[in-house]
């Protein structure tokens, strides 16, 4: 069975400031992946550029096996379906009702038909807690409920993989625990997972594989138990001993 | 005879009642000092203008009450013409401005001569006065005698209208375009909307409702500027003005179609403002969304 994302070498700078240089990461399905390391250490941008929203410089990243996002004739829109993230900021639509924001792309891109795209909604909702806020505009959401929607919004794609970029950095630390018992409720449930995070806590107990990523490469990679518990190389245990201080 | 306060930590609304007596007091005078400030400045200038010594001729020139009576009644008539110039402008004017704007943003190489030809548009129309292109249009198109193509004045005049509109209301358009988050954007498209997808249901909605006051105030300018189309020569409430005018030799009508498009013009402007009010209300209770 080949990998569900395979990214090898892969490159990518911003003015002329490399990010990624010559990151290698593999993910089997049903893995759950945490990205960790210091802010600017390419988290976010190795997230992106899974999802096409950012062109690599060089190398590959292949989803399933077939698809070659990295390709720059591949057409993108049919990856995002196949690729869910979310971001720090929620990014929903202020204009549209949560229920709206979620059937959206699935509407529009999927074609799904109103009703259909509405029940299978507010199904998420419920399953997410959130249903009494389906006729809510987002303004009307706390930090967590949005980012709970924002989540159920991707998910309402049905994803093979789905992407989390600092999910709860812009949360109140109250609200923090809701949003991650969703992913929880995700990883449970097989999908695979690739999720940048600063909560060593929550990394620790959900991961499968911990990846902890300096100078845009993957420094060192293992089970919780081996990056946490016994760190390798000197740049991981300066982080933890920073972090976990 | 002071009231007990409820206990602390009580689920009420708490006022003392002498603090709010205190409130009351100082908005009553507040009201009262403003409305007679107002009165007293509006008696003062007109005392002023009433004792200048040309006065008693520019009352009978400019504010005879006969000449508004004679003159009002086809004043009015003729400022259905500016109505309907007006009408019939304003819609040519959003679809046409939104689509020059939306050319604008197209990035693809194959649209470039249509994004050179937008660019192109705007800055020349922009930097063009208005009463020119009315001019222009006007009086030259019907002398190029074309089969099948109107000699009407108030056609050309109002086309002048909306090609000078336009370009200000697409500028407008695309201010509002880029004032719309590239999270936004970025959200939509990593959804797997396509472009046009995201343009349409995602950036457009929230770019209309931003620029909803600066479009508000270019349709009062509108509505004053139908006017302008005077020159051309059909009767509309500017030129029915001057006729009256120069057959009385006062210019009372002139002020009355002065009046006229201010009773137009001042319920569209307490709009605009209650409209960007309601806005910045909803943007204060919105935040990061």
């Amino acid at each position: 069975m080949s990998p569900l994302l395979e990214v090898s070498g892969v490159w990518k700078s911003f003015d002329e400031h490399p990010v990624l240089r010559g990151l290698d990461l593999v993910v089997e399905p049903h893995q759950a992946v945490v990205l960790i390391g210091a802010s600017g250490s390419g988290k976010s941008t190795l997230l992106r550029c899974i999802n096409g929203l950012e062109s690599v410089d060089a190398g590959r990243i292949v989803l399933d096996g077939d698809v070659e996002v990295s390709d720059p004739r591949v057409d993108l829109d049919k990856v995002r379906r196949r690729v869910g993230i979310v971001f720090q900021s929620y990014n929903l639509f202020p204009h549209m009702t949560v229920l709206d924001n979620i059937t959206l792309a699935p509407r529009k891109v999927v074609k799904v038909g109103g009703a259909r795209a509405e029940s299978e909604a507010m199904a998420l909702l419920e399953r997410f807690g959130l249903a009494a806020k389906a006729r809510d505009y987002p303004d009307r959401l706390s930090g967590g409920q949005a980012q709970r929607a924002a989540i159920v919004r991707a998910l309402a794609m049905q994803p093979e993989l789905m992407l989390f970029d600092e999910i709860t950095s812009a949360l109140d630390p109250l609200l923090v625990g809701e949003v991650l018992d969703a992913v929880r409720d995700l990883k449970s449930g097989g999908l695979t997972i690739v999720m940048a995070t600063h909560e060593m806590g929550f990394a620790r107990e959900v991961a499968d594989r911990v990846c902890f990523l300096h100078d845009g490469i993957v420094r060192e990679q293992g089970t919780p138990e081996q990056v946490f518990g016994s760190p390798q190389e000197p740049e991981t245990r300066e982080f933890l001993a920073r972090v976990l201080a | 005879m002071t009231m007990t306060p409820p206990a602390p930590g009580a689920a009420v609304v708490y006022k003392d009642p002498v603090r709010q007596a205190l409130a009351r007091r100082t908005a009553r005078r507040n009201a009262l000092v403003g409305m007679g400030s107002l009165i007293g400045f509006t008696v003062v200038i007109a005392l002023l203008v009433s004792r200048t010594p040309g006065w008693p001729v520019v009352q009978e020139t400019f504010f005879s009450p006969e000449q508004f009576a004679d003159s009002l009644p086809g004043l009015l008539e003729a400022f259905m013409l500016n109505v309907r110039i007006f009408l019939i402008a304003e819609p040519l004017i959003l679809v046409f401005s939104l689509v020059i704007a939306l050319t604008r943003t197209l990035r693809a190489p194959i649209f470039l001569p249509l994004r050179v030809l937008a660019t192109i548009y705007v800055d020349v129309f922009r930097g063009v006065p208005t009463i020119l292109v009315i001019f222009l249009l006007g009086f030259g198109v019907p002398a190029l005698r074309l089969q099948g193509v109107p000699n009407d004045p108030v056609f050309w005049g109002t086309a002048a209208l909306v090609l000078s509109y336009s370009a200000y209301v697409a500028e407008v358009f695309r201010a509002g375009i880029g004032s719309v988050h590239p999270s936004q954007r970025m959200a939509a498209r990593s959804l797997g909307l396509s472009m046009a997808q995201t343009n349409r249901f995602v950036v457009l909605p929230q770019a209309i409702r931003n620029v909803v006051p600066p479009l508000l105030n270019d349709f009062i300018s509108l509505q004053k500027d139908t006017a302008l189309v005077a020159v051309l020569g059909p009767i509309e409430v500017l030129r029915q003005a001057q006729i009256d005018a120069s057959s009385t030799f006062n210019y009372t009508p002139y002020v009355a179609a002065a009046l006229i498009f201010i009773a137009l013009t001042i319920p569209m402007t307490r709009f605009a403002d209650w409209v960007q009010a309601r806005m910045a209300r909803r943007q204060r209770a919105g935040g990061v969304a």
